[in-house]
């Protein structure tokens, strides 16, 4: 295995990490909830949802974050390889596998993780496993 | 209230998200691939993420109520069954193809990026795909509270 240093950055990410651990303790603690990222798109999008308004409340704050992150140090917008077809079908899959496996990486990854639930850490090596397994194939076997 | 913290919540996700690197596809990629040069970036974030998460959801385990009021609702679901891992495997196979998952996905439509604009609406069909095959299906209700 070899380390990409030039791309390594140990600090940003676990003070990124933290502010992502910040605001999933200020919602379970303040509201009660779970930060999942995955349930919250998914609840809010469920018409019958009662709970929809502060789950829009949060994907605008989401939403909002990168115009303060390009003020407050001039974050670059992200780049992303991916042409259309592969982002559609890569949104599909995430969107269905993330309902039906009741989590992505904020709900079971952060969330699930944090509060030691088995279901998390199977489901965490489960889409970590696949991730894996998919860009082998993506990068060393078909490329 | 409650919207006025899940606004703030959102904000601080999404900046953590920005600072982190994980909204930008390469570097979660990078992670991911193993047998490539490997960037442990994304362990760290997650490293991070739970040193704060582990303490705040064993206070909030302790409490029935949330400060602003209502309960805490903490997932009930216990058994670890096929919805769970199947949905998991689906998963990880997107967020392998583009290096995207739900949150830097909306972090990228701040960025108006169209490229997370097409990931986003292809990501709502897919979440509204499996409440259909749910109803179908009859697998045990998905719950709309997250993990």
């Amino acid at each position: 295995m070899t380390i990409d240093w030039a791309h390594f950055t140990p600090f940003s990410g676990l003070a990124g990490g933290a502010m992502i651990g910040a605001a999933a303790a200020l919602l379970i603690l303040g509201a009660g909830r779970i930060m999942g990222a995955a349930g919250i798109v998914g609840g809010a999008l469920d018409g019958r949802d009662r709970e929809a308004a502060w789950r829009w409340s949060l994907i605008a704050g989401l939403a909002a974050a990168p115009s303060l992150a390009q003020a407050f140090w001039g974050a670059a917008a992200p780049t992303f390889t991916a042409g259309w077809p592969v982002l559609l079908v890569s949104g599909l899959l995430v969107g269905f596998g993330a309902r039906l496996g009741s989590g992505c990486t904020s709900g079971h990854g952060v969330c699930g993780l944090s509060r030691l639930s088995p279901r998390s850490f199977v489901a965490t090596a489960l889409f970590m496993g696949a991730g894996f397994a998919t860009v082998f194939v993506v990068r060393h076997v078909l490329a | 209230m409650r919207n006025g913290l899940a606004l703030v919540v959102g904000l601080i996700f999404g900046l953590g998200l920005c600072l982190s690197g994980m909204s930008e596809p390469s570097k979660v990629l990078g992670f991911l691939d193993l047998a490539g040069a490997w960037d442990p970036s994304l362990a760290f974030v997650m490293g991070g993420a739970i040193a704060i998460g582990a303490p705040a959801f064993a206070l909030a385990r302790r409490r029935r109520v949330a400060w602003l009021g209502g309960d805490v609702e903490l997932p009930k679901t216990r058994g670890i069954d096929a919805p769970l891992a199947l949905g998991a495997l689906i998963f990880g196979v997107g967020w392998g193809l583009a290096g995207v998952c739900p949150a830097p996905g909306v972090v990228g439509v701040g960025f108006l990026s169209p490229s997370a604009m097409v990931f986003v609406a292809a990501m709502a069909v897919g979440m509204l795909a499996s409440r259909l095959a749910d109803l179908r299906l009859r697998l045990p209700r998905i719950s709309t509270q997250d993990a």
